[in-house]
């Protein structure tokens, strides 16, 4: 295994250089991407490599450049559109729900969109509820669109590389809280991933290296409760799984299941962990009412309902606009204590 | 049009240069489209063409002035009222009736509907049925062309209720800081559904004001003189063509002028009509029969007409016998949109990923890029 120290952000900035320099059709569009260095430093370099032509700074004008985007994909170019928040992709709404994921069904299958839009989701610190928008569950039921979560450097690395090769649009869906995640190496992580398996190969290592889309990834077995998460809320998971595994009593062994991507959803890893532990918790960064927590619970119901020895737990948000303070903001998240709870709540532990 | 850019137009027409046939072909295109649009009227009222239904009718100048002065390869985006500018680009009339009638056979296999034409082989990126979204795409088409160092030059369509909309705004900004080979057409037919354009559009008496504003060219042509339209067009595709991006040059800060730039994009008003209502389903109370009449009297197909009589270029028998051949291709295409099978429910399932991927869709599927 690999005894690297990369950031999340400079995995994200790997898959993009290495997937650019093996593609002159891919250009990298977005707010302050370029002289800047971008505004989270993702993109850091780039413009130095790649010259103004294919890294390009946009002005405030996500409906422009995101349709933009999507008419050179039509064309034949493999755009990568920067959202510097998820948030500020609401006023393209109409260009990246009702035009990207729909041109190839309403063309007969002529036109293409080979388009990736990408930038942080999920509350960041204290920004407020305007800047704390988790999509994942509003743009997970548009059929046409794909949707990627990674959460850790490896994940952020392949399934981006991926990303790009797809020829269908994605919604890559990065968080602003994991973007220095792996700067200090395992210390950053849960005992789960280490040994250095959170770090993606360098390109000196394996320049091919990605990771496929519906494939969830197991990173703690266990056989008393499944937890099923995406994105940041893993790590919340993993903390919850170690507190659980260590607590009074023999400690509850729990299975954590990163679904990597909602869609695909990779439902069978799922289903295959709950008729082995006939528990399970789900867990999503967005708001509770038709989640995509509340849709893999019924993906349960329908393919395993006969195995649960008790109902599915959801854990989200509250059903709150994002507060401002700190410790409000804390609270309303997915956090390790409301997972923890919920474990012990559906395993009769409480 | 100032006084200057008149006389410098007429100055040197280029359809001086149109020689017989080619104005005739004019003439069969703009008169296949008013025939076809009667045949989609008469089946929208026999119930064989469903949704909404606009149709382009006094406006066929617009269409067939227009795509007379690209080169095949040059793309084409525009909303939805987009069967005339889809059968000029050359889009098979037999396609784009069985579209309509929801049939396999259609130019988007039956899945787009009158509001959505596709044609990939003619390079029409389509109709789009959300006032004003397809101006970013005509953007995104100049920006391709560009990044792709192309000889191309990209239209896009609108009509004159997209002029408020704020992706107009916004792919106007891009399309001047960027310097792309696009041409924004408007359609302007003073009606945004029953909205007159004064009621809802500011300073809609002076739109060169809004290219000015973002540094991008203007014009503007007779929408119901299909020469007029041509020479429009054919001026000013060929001061887009080429366009180059002074930002591709690191730290470069580009210069603006009001007047735009040339090579550069474009913004085009054309002055046209609809005879016939928004859609098939409008009472039109918000305007005159006078009104409708008055441009009904300066008929575009009639006025491309007495000008090739008088020119000697035509004959009445030739006209008729076009206009014969035009009212054939219609009844055809009805017939052919009438007899075609219709869409196997298996059809429901296929493009809605280039690469379907597992539950609901079969895993393992053979990944097929769209753009091999």
């Amino acid at each position: 295994m690999s005894e690297r120290k990369i950031q999340y952000r400079e995995a994200l900035r790997e898959a993009m250089t290495e997937e650019m320099l093996r593609d002159e059709r891919i250009f990298l569009m977005g707010e302050e991407v370029a002289e800047y260095n971008g505004a989270y430093k993702v993109s850091q370099g780039m413009l130095e490599q790649f010259g103004p032509r294919r890294i390009v700074d946009s002005p405030i004008s996500e409906t422009g450049f995101a349709g933009l985007g999507i008419g050179a994909a039509m064309y034949g170019l493999r755009p990568i559109i920067e959202f510097m928040s998820w948030s500020f992709c609401l006023v393209a709404a109409d260009q990246i729900i009702n035009n990207a994921p729909k041109i190839l069904y309403m063309s007969g299958g002529q036109f293409g969109v080979p388009i990736v839009f990408r930038g942080n989701n999920g509350a960041g610190g204290q920004l407020g509820s305007t800047h704390s928008w988790s999509v994942e569950s509003m743009f997970s039921s548009v059929p046409g669109l794909k949707l990627a979560v990674p959460s850790t450097p490896r994940d952020a690395k392949g399934l981006l590389k991926t990303a790009i090769r797809d020829d269908d649009p994605v919604f890559y869906l990065e968080s602003e809280r994991m973007l220095g995640m792996g700067a200090r190496g395992d210390k950053d992580f849960s005992p789960y991933l280490s040994g250095g398996r959170w770090a993606p190969p360098s390109a000196e290592e394996d320049d091919d290296f990605t990771i496929p889309f519906g494939q969830a990834n197991v990173i703690n077995p266990g056989n008393d409760c499944t937890i099923v998460a995406a994105g940041r809320p893993v790590h919340f998971a993993l903390e919850a799984a170690e507190a659980l595994a260590e607590s009074s009593g023999g400690g509850i062994d729990c299975e954590v299941i990163d679904v990597r991507t909602y869609r695909p959803l990779d439902i069978d890893t799922i289903v295959a962990s709950v008729k082995k532990t006939s528990y399970c918790v789900v867990v999503d960064q967005s708001w509770p009412f038709a989640s995509v927590a509340s849709e893999v619970a019924a993906q349960i119901y329908e393919r395993a309902f006969d195995y649960l020895d008790n109902h599915v737990v959801r854990v989200n948000n509250d059903d709150v606009p994002p507060p401002y303070a700190r410790g409000l903001e804390q609270e309303m998240l997915p956090n390790t204590r409301k997972i923890t709870e919920a474990v012990r709540q559906v395993t009769y532990n409480a | 049009m100032t006084t200057a850019t008149r006389h410098k137009a007429d100055a040197h027409r280029p359809s001086d240069q149109l020689d017989g046939p080619a104005k005739l072909k004019m003439l069969a295109d703009m008169l296949l489209i008013r025939r076809f649009e009667e045949r989609t009227m008469q089946a929208y009222m026999q119930q064989k063409i469903g949704g909404f239904c606009h149709i382009y009718i006094g406006q066929e100048a617009c269409a067939v002035g227009a795509m007379a002065a690209l080169k095949a390869d040059d793309p084409i985006v525009g909303a939805y009222r987009d069967h005339g500018l889809a059968l000029a680009k050359g889009m098979d009339p037999n396609a784009a009736m069985a579209e309509m009638f929801g049939k396999v056979t259609g130019c988007s296999k039956g899945k787009g509907g009158s509001m959505h034409f596709f044609d990939r082989p003619h390079h029409m990126y389509g109709g789009h049925a959300i006032v004003g979204g397809q101006i970013p795409l005509g953007a995104g088409l100049g920006f391709a062309i560009q990044y792709e160092k192309k000889d191309n030059v990209a239209l896009c369509f609108f009509g004159d209720g997209a002029l408020n909309q704020g992706a107009f705004h916004e792919s106007f900004n891009l399309a001047s800081i960027w310097n792309l080979p696009v041409i924004f057409v408007l359609e302007n037919n003073s009606y945004s559904m029953g909205t007159h354009i004064g009621r809802g559009t500011a300073m809609a008496e002076d739109l060169q004001a809004k290219a000015e504003s973002y540094g991008i060219r203007y014009a503007e042509c007779d929408g119901m003189d299909v020469l007029s339209v041509y020479d429009c067009f054919a001026e000013q595709v060929e001061r887009t063509r080429g366009a180059e991006n002074p930002q591709h040059k690191r730290g470069v800060i580009p210069e603006y002028a009001r007047h735009g730039r040339t090579p550069g994009p474009a913004f085009i008003n054309v002055r046209t009509y609809r005879y016939k209502g928004h859609s098939m389903s409008d009472p039109q109370k918000y305007r005159s029969k006078e009104e409708v009449s008055q441009f009904e009297a300066a008929d575009p197909i009639q006025r491309l007409v007495s000008h090739l009589i008088e020119s000697n270029l035509a004959t009445q028998e030739q006209i008729d016998e076009l206009d014969a051949v035009a009212k054939k291709t219609a009844s055809d295409a009805v017939a052919f949109a009438n007899n075609s099978p219709d869409l196997d429910r298996s059809e429901m399932f296929t493009d809605v990923y280039s690469n379907p991927y597992g539950p609901p869709f079969e895993k393992g599927q053979p990944i097929e890029s769209m753009r091999g």
